[in-house]
């Protein structure tokens, strides 16, 4: 089992023809994520040669969908026109939808994950993410698969390159699947859909759940692991040294007053029993004598 | 960006938001200007991105225009709470009968926007919200819906307005809306919105924060930056296109990954606690591809804080690879040759690991030191900034 994705997952890739999705497409076919086609509305009928794999192009994710039966798409859309294509996949009804693109208006996703919950056939994850990843078995958007390979952890982080770290220094151990759920203010996914996904996934057996400052997801991320999760969950958060009223690369990165600190978030999780580490490998070491017993 | 009081004003005017008369100026001559062409009685505000500059003296009545030019003399130049005042706005008085309360915002924790009104206002929200909650409306707004007549009506009501304004006041919120989608805005709040002695309903400060992501669809966002503000190097960094912000330690930091930056920076500060406390002095993201340009940009903006002893490049290679990271550092020492001055402690891991760490060390530059682990090379760089 893996959480949102596993082996069936079929993607199509909007926004493949663009430098960004078709690198990126190349990396998910090579770690044998099963792509079926893209979409570029004005490209339909083309087709693309990737490494061999030769994928067709669709105009839109309601044809292609018809004619592939793909269930996820993965988006490389720039910010410009990615609301229309998440309206898009969310009208051929795809389960699972990955908004990899950086710098979406905030209008756009708020209007965006509004339609999609009206809908509510769609799950979003991002944007501004990595993607997620359930090792050997799919691999959606651009988390690196060589970093380590299937195990027990499951794995819910704010932050891309945090996820790869803390992968990296858990490789021994493995992951069920890692999830990157976005540094903006508005995100499809949530730290608490995720946590509640692998505490009802049994293959996982322990959480990483990686926070950062801004908002209070964390804080009501560790009000549901107080009432929810009886698995171990180990936390860390990112930004104890950034200053008040100062956006820190992720959009929603943001300390507003007092609100949002990284303090007021370690506090929170810790309250709920979460052991948070102080840095990475602490974090890293504190799983690890979990897992060990 | 927040904009500042006077920018919030003349945007409510584009869009129809009732406001009284105002103009900005920066010298007392231009307030005396300012003042006489609007007549009569006015208020000299000083500009400033923060709150309480009227208990700081930062704003006053002026009963002619040379009291105005005396006023804007005196809060020119004022320092409140740490914000140097370099504009005053001198705005119309009105006599005012009733202060309301009316704000729409980014709502994170619900994902969607959030209207608040209130028939109090003129004070904190938080106190409105905390001595009497039953006056203070709290709505969630469907982005895809939007606020007509009707729900604005709904929601003044439940902010406690009564039937002398509440169709007004209604009014105000359905162009609010306007504003706040028309501009992408992330927070629009009026506080106070005003009702004057002869009725009339009017916006007297504001706050407004603009969606940075959405400036593509707004080329005149642009003129609203307020370049007397940013630090000179982080001035320098975005026009390189680079994300840093300016911090007051000692210790340059150059990392790929928003979270891992910010990562970095908290565990040189634990590190630092034990060498005389020596502190992060930047935040600096050079994303995905860490090409010898980037770095070299980046490196250079770091070194051009007089207050960094020591840098710290921390790396995980994602999509990124070691490699490439490791030539790129190795260029950019190139590039910026005798400039280049205080010693680099590098930290490389994932992606192509091996052979970046090779490259490194087989340039053996004078001022690179590798380090396997983040944590080692966090305390290296800040002992390194101790000495």
């Amino acid at each position: 089992m893996a959480i949102f994705l596993n082996k069936e997952s079929k993607i199509i890739v909007q926004g493949m023809t663009g430098s960004e999705g078709t690198k990126h497409t190349k990396r998910m076919l090579a770690s044998g994520t099963k792509i079926l086609g893209g979409v570029t509305p004005g490209k339909g009928g083309q087709s693309v040669d990737i490494d061999g794999t030769v994928l067709p192009v669709f105009n839109s994710v309601v044809e292609a969908v018809a004619a592939t039966g793909a269930n996820a798409s993965v988006l490389f859309v720039p910010p410009k026109f990615a609301k229309a294509a998440v309206i898009d996949a969310v009208d051929a009804k795809i389960s699972l939808v990955v908004v990899i693109t950086e710098g979406i208006p905030v209008h756009d996703t708020a209007a965006f994950f509004a339609y999609a919950q009206s809908k509510g056939t769609t799950r979003l994850i991002g944007p501004n993410c990595p993607g997620l990843i359930s090792p050997g078995l799919s691999n959606v958007g651009i988390i690196p698969s060589d970093i380590t390979g299937r195990g027990k952890i499951g794995l819910v982080s704010k932050s891309g390159t945090l996820t790869y770290q803390m992968m990296y220094e858990l490789r021994d151990f493995g992951f069920t699947t890692a999830v990157g759920i976005g540094g903006d203010p508005i995100i499809g996914t949530t730290h608490i859909d995720c946590l509640r996904a692998f505490q009802d996934d049994p293959e996982t057996e322990a959480i990483v759940m990686i926070g950062e400052i801004g908002g209070d997801a964390e804080e009501r991320a560790a009000a549901f692991i107080k009432e929810y999760v009886t698995k171990p969950v180990v936390g860390y958060v990112a930004g104890f040294t950034a200053p008040e009223g100062k956006t820190m690369g992720h959009a929603g990165a943001i300390v507003s007053g007092s609100s949002g600190t990284a303090a007021g978030k370690k506090d929170a999780l810790e309250a709920a029993g979460v052991k948070v580490g102080e840095t990475p490998s602490e974090t890293a070491a504190i799983m690890r004598t979990i897992l060990k017993g | 960006m927040d904009l500042f009081e006077y920018q919030a004003r003349d945007l409510f005017e584009a869009h129809g938001v009732p406001v009284l008369k105002g103009a900005v100026a920066t010298t007392p001559e231009a307030a005396f200007t300012a003042a006489q062409s609007m007549g009569g009685q006015t208020v000299v505000k000083a500009q400033v991105k923060v709150g309480g500059r009227g208990k700081a003296g930062g704003v006053k009545l002026a009963e002619n225009a040379e009291a105005a030019r005396e006023k804007a003399k005196v809060i020119l130049g004022m320092d409140i709470k740490g914000h140097i005042v370099h504009k005053v706005m001198i705005a119309e008085a009105a006599p005012i009968e009733s202060e309301y309360y009316l704000a729409i915002l980014l709502d994170r924790a619900n994902r969607s926007f959030l209207v608040m009104a209130s028939v109090s206002g003129g004070m904190e929200i938080e106190e409105v919200a905390h001595n009497t909650p039953e006056k203070l409306a709290k709505v969630n707004i469907d982005p895809n819906v939007g606020i007509s007549t009707e729900l604005a009506l709904e929601i003044v009501r439940k902010g406690g307005f009564g039937p002398d304004v509440d169709k007004a006041v209604a009014e105000v919120l359905v162009t609010l809306w306007k504003t706040f989608v028309a501009e992408d805005a992330t927070l629009v709040e009026v506080n106070p919105l005003v009702k004057t002695s002869d009725g009339k309903i009017i916006a007297l400060d504001g706050k407004v924060t603009l969606d940075d992501n959405a400036i593509f669809r707004h080329a005149d966002h642009e003129a609203l930056v307020d370049h007397d503000a940013a630090d000179p190097l982080e001035a320098l960094a975005k026009a390189k296109d680079l994300n840093y912000v300016k911090l007051d330690g000692e210790v340059g930091i150059i990392g790929n990954g928003a979270g891992l930056v910010m990562s970095t920076l908290d565990v040189v500060a634990y590190a630092g606690e034990k060498f005389g406390g020596v502190k992060p002095a930047n935040f600096l993201d050079i994303g995905g591809g860490a090409s010898a340009q980037v770095m070299a940009d980046g490196l250079s903006i770091v070194l051009g804080d007089l207050a960094v002893k020591s840098v710290f490049v921390n790396v995980f290679g994602g999509i990124t690879a070691c490699d490439a990271v490791a030539n790129g550092i190795v260029q950019a020492l190139e590039m910026l040759g005798a400039k280049a001055t205080k010693p680099i402690v590098v930290r490389l891991d994932g992606n192509n690991v091996i052979e970046g760490r090779r490259i490194l060390n087989a340039a053996a530059h004078p001022l690179v030191e590798q380090l396997d682990t983040m944590d080692g090379a966090a305390s290296r760089a800040a002992e390194l900034a101790a000495k």
